[in-house]
């Protein structure tokens, strides 16, 4: 007698991810597929995809998905989500699309309380183009646009989109995960659910930040990867939930 | 139907909700805010979603959205807010949207000047973002014709699945006129929107909207069909009026305010006996080359007045097609022409014409 | 007789190694012998009678080719 324990979600289509080998994009897709599917969602949702790396991942949600310019997928979201009020709208967003040219959008869309979850991908570079430097890369980073490793005087310091999104009134839970081992991954998937069900309250505005990797462009292996996303980027991005609205409720 | 004394922007708002539009998404800019002015009071009596976006940026990509979800959506702007809309619309005709987008141009480049204008014609004509693509644009001269061309542009839109543009200037923005909108507009036989993103609920196959084809071999065929829509538009909805233009010597070739100036230009002009009409284009995109061919033998050239320093001119000489002089009659940067302008520049033309 | 048991989509394998870290047992390990059809080594389980069914190999799998069973 064996009774299965894990398996892939229908909520993911049978076309394999774009990612590359070990890239955490994979895993987080996995656990916002997981997700809608364990919550019921499927049949009510409309993804965005952004301009990243899971630009094309229109193929891999198994619902409705429309795909939008670079930075503009709360725009998009937000159209959506006023018309449609009872759909599940999420968008899914690189540090590039999110923190870069999509920091109006993704600003005012938690300021006006849009009800909508945005899962951000923070993996301190700009993996689809190359791997040039991202308002996330950590000072000293050696990228393909700071080949000589990010300053301060130059760039100035990373961004921490939670922090800064939580001060904004109409977020109503803001929280930032890690996927760099199994404990992570399953406290990660906590937060997502949180993140959709801050949706179905009709909450206001809920993001997920995951701290991720890019093996390639940090020239690591993956295993390598999740150890220096644990070493080097949870000490300036620390993990932990940075809004939540219904606790406040309750306090 | 009783008729309303509006103001242009309003009675352009007032026009969508009549055409349609359940979505309205804008940003203010002079000439044009009394437009999602009007929206942010009355879009609530139609049952619509009414949002002032964050930038005209945003406020485009909002439309993307709503209209991805089956939505009749609008937004409008001026000048430099439709020149930040550009990669918007771009996306909206690549991923086959439909959608309304109402320019009330102003004097430019840059920020320009606050004023009426005309200087967006190549803007909206040759599809100010990237790639090969076309806006369906018109440019009514009242706000009557403007009220109707915006009711029909919503059913235009949606048999298309393409962005049509409104071009008009802060003149017609800003005036006041009697409308009726209630008038009937045609009949479409629109189909179901059976590709919108609006969740399958359960009930069909799930629906992607994207203008991403990264197989060269796609996007080509892709491209091709959009062409073939463009073609299509070419054939069918070429729109524009010919006036006083049986006997003409000149025909005056204008549209929107310029073409109201030189109608008075033109009274005047015959009033002295000179042979002179009209071509008003309606549609500025597809261009009504067809008119071109219709023009009496008797004209001898053609006097393109325009609210710049000459864009719709280069349509003019393509419809054309070598066969007449053409002369320019132009102000720019919101300045406005007095009709004895316009008679002036119809009688050095003929006086160069006939010298030839 | 083993708690658990995997099944692996091998040939949508990237062999990125993750599951490998991941496994609390140590029971995983790239194909040495086997170039799937992407050309990666894929993963398998050297030891399947260890297996406890606990899932940390699916559940930091990025490309969801694992199956995990539990047995009774």
């Amino acid at each position: 007698m064996s009774k299965v324990v894990f398996q892939k979600t229908k909520a993911l289509t049978d076309k394999e991810f774009s990612f590359c080998a070990g890239c955490a994009h994979g895993i987080i897709h996995r656990l916002v597929a997981e997700t809608i599917e364990e919550l019921g969602l499927l049949d009510q949702a409309i993804g965005i995809s952004p301009v990243g790396c899971a630009v094309t991942n229109y193929n891999n949600f198994n619902c409705d998905m429309v795909q939008a310019a670079h930075g503009r997928a709360p725009a998009v979201a937000t159209g959506i989500k006023r018309v449609l009020p009872d759909r599940i709208v999420f968008s899914y967003q690189g540090d590039g699309d999110l923190a870069s040219i999509g920091t109006a959008e993704i600003v005012h869309a938690a300021h006006r309380g849009e009800n909508i979850t945005v899962i951000f991908i923070n993996n301190a570079i700009y993996g689809m183009t190359g791997g040039q430097m991202a308002p996330t890369t950590l000072v000293g980073q050696k990228t393909s646009t700071s080949p000589f490793g990010r300053t301060v005087e130059h760039s100035g310091m990373p961004i921490r989109m939670s922090e800064l999104l939580a001060t904004i009134p109409g977020s109503a839970y803001i929280e930032r995960v890690s996927v760099h081992n199994p404990l992570h991954v399953r406290k990660a998937k906590q937060a997502v659910k949180k993140a959709f069900q801050m949706q179905m309250e009709k909450r206001g505005f809920a993001l997920i930040e995951f701290v991720s990797t890019c093996p390639v462009n940090w020239g690591m292996t993956p295993k390598d990867a999740l150890k220096w996303a644990e070493d080097k980027m949870l000490s300036y991005y620390p993990l932990g939930v940075f809004k939540d609205i219904t606790k406040e409720a309750q306090e | 139907m009783a008729k309303l004394m509006m103001k242009g922007n309003e009675a352009m708002a007032l026009a969508a909700l009549k055409g349609g539009c359940k979505a309205f998404f804008g940003y203010p800019i002079t000439p044009q805010s009394e437009l999602p002015e009007y929206l942010s009071r009355h879009m609530k009596d139609y049952g619509g979603v009414f949002l002032q976006a964050e930038s005209e940026v945003a406020a485009i990509n909002m439309v993307y959205g709503a209209a991805s979800a089956g939505i009749r959506a609008m937004t409008s702007s001026s000048s430099p807010g439709v020149a930040l809309k550009q990669e918007g619309i771009s996306y909206m005709a690549g991923a086959e949207l439909p959608g309304v987008i109402i320019n009330v141009m102003r004097g430019g480049p840059g920020l320009g000047g606050i004023q009426p204008s005309q200087a967006d014609y190549k803007q909206v004509t040759r599809g100010g973002g990237n790639g090969d693509y076309y806006c369906l644009a018109f440019a009514p001269e009242t706000l009557q014709e403007t009220v109707d061309i915006i009711k029909e542009a919503f059913a235009l839109a949606d048999l298309y699945r393409n962005p049509v543009m409104i071009a008009v200037d802060g003149l017609i923005g800003q005036m006041m006129e009697p409308v009726d909108v209630d008038r009937p507009i045609p009949d479409y036989d629109l189909p179901e929107k059976n590709w919108a993103a609006n969740g399958t609920m359960g009930k069909r196959e799930r629906n992607i909207v994207n203008s991403l084809y990264l197989k060269p071999v796609e996007l080509e065929e892709h491209s091709l069909r959009l062409f073939k829509k463009y073609q299509t538009m070419k054939e069918k909805e070429q729109r524009y009026e010919i006036v006083n233009g049986e006997d003409a010597e000149i025909m005056i070739v204008a549209y929107g305010t310029m073409a109201r100036i030189c109608r008075s230009a033109i009274e005047t002009l015959r009033e002295q006996g000179v042979k002179v009409g009209l071509l008003r284009p309606i549609s500025i995109w597809p261009y009504p080359e067809k008119a071109f061919d219709e023009l009496s033998p008797t004209v001898k050239g053609l006097l393109t007045c325009e609210l710049s320093t000459g864009q719709m001119i280069d349509d003019v000489k393509i419809a054309n097609r070598g066969r007449l002089p053409i002369g320019f009659f132009g102000r720019t940067g919101g300045m406005l022409p007095e009709t004895e302008e316009i008679v002036a520049a119809v009688l050095d033309m003929l006086k160069e014409l006939r010298h030839e | 007789m083993p708690k658990g048991r995997i099944e692996v989509a091998t040939d949508r394998c990237k062999g990125c190694g993750l599951c490998i870290e991941a496994c609390p047992l140590k029971l995983l390990e790239l194909d040495k012998n086997t170039l799937n059809m992407k050309g990666y080594q894929p993963m398998r389980i050297h030891t399947p009678d260890k297996c406890i069914g606990c899932a940390n190999c699916a559940v930091m799998c990025p490309d969801v080719v694992i199956t995990v069973y539990r047995l009774d």
